[in-house]
């Protein structure tokens, strides 16, 4: 099971606050998060990292998908 | 790591920059202030009249053209807007009214720490502590929505907005102002300002150097990524100007800049709060508005307006320290602000603890 959070369009740090969010919520299940700018996949990618996760992007054009699983 | 270099590396070279254009003739702790800049380009296009502060900067117009360059280099220009325009553009004015009342934008604030200038000590207290009440509504949901994609002509609007201004500057006709005294008529030359600007637009481009987002992101997640450009802005500046002899610490006698303490906490609180609800300090919107980002931009034109009027009613600082109506808009200011900011809390956020986030999907 994955969950999916889409933060296109929004401007930091709200997909950050989101991120972090959705990962105390629940910690154990795997995120998935949609993004569509540098600086939000920059700090999605430092929370989850500083916060021990693994993280995986996928970049599909202007978008990036950012799987974050432990 | 490499990104942190980047941030750090960024500091170093606008600390270093600020300095230079100092000694090259722009205002003392003042090589580059964004909402100085903003506020002289104001006057310079005569939208107020105070004789002191009219010169079209070079440097802001060359913050835009910085980012607008590398990001079409690195292929990050992009077209996008429509994220409550209106609304950034009063928060961009109110940004504005705070910092004239402590004198300088957070990047002064940290250059004028940098040089003895003690304060900037309780504004940067104020500064620091209005971005923690802005968080306080961002951790409970406050957004002002998402921006879309627009078609890519409108993304170079600001570019040749900020051409334009460059035009004015260098050609200087007569229908534009220029300070004969004053720190208006304190500057480097033409071609210094504008390299100076092109180069902190590129750097501040690449590593999102953000005075509001060091801060933030110290509250909010204990990170001190972006905090570390800040700090080592304010270094270089430190040695800088202890080895040129311009350093002079105390609170009496700064170069533009006043001793009210309370003001210079509650401008700088409404400074720090705007830029928390806007998402970046006014540099960092400069660079956004570069980028193609035309809520930034919005925010800007906000800015722009704010110092028009900051000084056609009296809402500016002297040296002599904030007058009434100074004092009234920034508790206006911080009113309206903190109504924005409820206002635009979504009522998602409103749902029992333990219910699903709004945005997240099972999949």
């Amino acid at each position: 099971m994955s969950r999916r959070l889409d933060a296109r369009g929004l401007s930091c740090p709200i997909p950050v606050v989101l991120t972090k969010k959705a990962l105390e919520e629940s910690p154990e299940e795997n995120l998935e998060v949609l993004v569509d700018n540098p600086t939000a996949r920059e700090n999605v990618c430092r929370l989850a990292r500083n916060l021990g996760y693994n993280v995986e992007i996928i970049n599909s054009g202007e978008e990036f998908t950012i799987k974050i699983a432990r | 790591m490499e990104q942190k270099r980047v941030v750090i590396f960024s500091g170093i070279a606008v600390g270093a920059l600020a300095v230079m254009l100092t000694v090259l003739g722009n205002p003392p702790n003042q090589g580059i202030c964004v909402a100085c800049f903003i506020r002289d380009i104001a006057g310079g296009l005569g939208l107020h009249r105070a004789e002191a502060v009219q010169y079209i900067r070079p440097e802001v117009p060359g913050f835009i053209l910085g980012s607008f360059i590398i990001s079409l280099l690195s292929g990050e220009f992009r077209a996008r807007g429509g994220s409550a325009p209106l609304t950034r553009f009063i928060i961009g004015f109110f940004v504005m009214v705070g910092a004239l009342v402590f004198l300088g934008c957070p990047l002064r604030m940290v250059l004028r720490l940098a040089a003895g200038d003690l304060n900037a000590i309780p504004a940067f207290a104020g500064f620091a502590l209005g971005i923690y009440y802005g968080l306080f509504f961002i951790k409970r949901g406050y957004s002002l929505g998402r921006s879309y994609k627009m078609s890519q002509g409108n993304a170079y609007l600001m570019p040749a907005i900020s051409v334009f201004l460059l035009l004015l500057a260098a050609l200087s006709p007569s229908f534009i102002f220029f300070s004969a005294k004053g720190p208006g008529s304190m500057r480097a030359p033409f071609i210094a300002s504008l390299a100076a600007g092109l180069i902190v637009g590129m750097l501040a481009q690449r590593s999102r150097l953000c005075m509001q987002g060091g801060i933030r992101d110290i509250f909010l997640l204990r990170d001190f990524h972006l905090f570390s450009g800040f700090v080592s802005i304010f270094f270089t500046a430190l040695v800088l100007n202890l080895a040129l002899g311009n350093f002079h610490p105390g609170f009496a006698n700064q170069p533009i800049a006043h001793s009210m303490h309370l003001w210079n906490f509650l401008g700088m609180f409404l400074a720090g709060f705007g830029s928390a609800l806007l998402s970046g300090c006014p540099l960092r919107q400069c660079i956004l508005a570069g980028e193609g980002d035309t809520d930034a931009a919005v925010a800007f034109l906000g800015m722009l307006v704010g110092a028009a009027f900051s000084h056609n009613f009296g809402l500016a600082a002297s040296t002599n320290g904030v007058g009434l109506n100074g004092k009234v808009a920034v508790i206006v200011g911080i009113a309206l602000l903190t109504i924005i900011a409820a206002l635009n809390v979504s009522l998602d956020i409103f749902q029992k603890k333990g219910s699903e986030l709004p945005n997240v999907q099972k999949a």
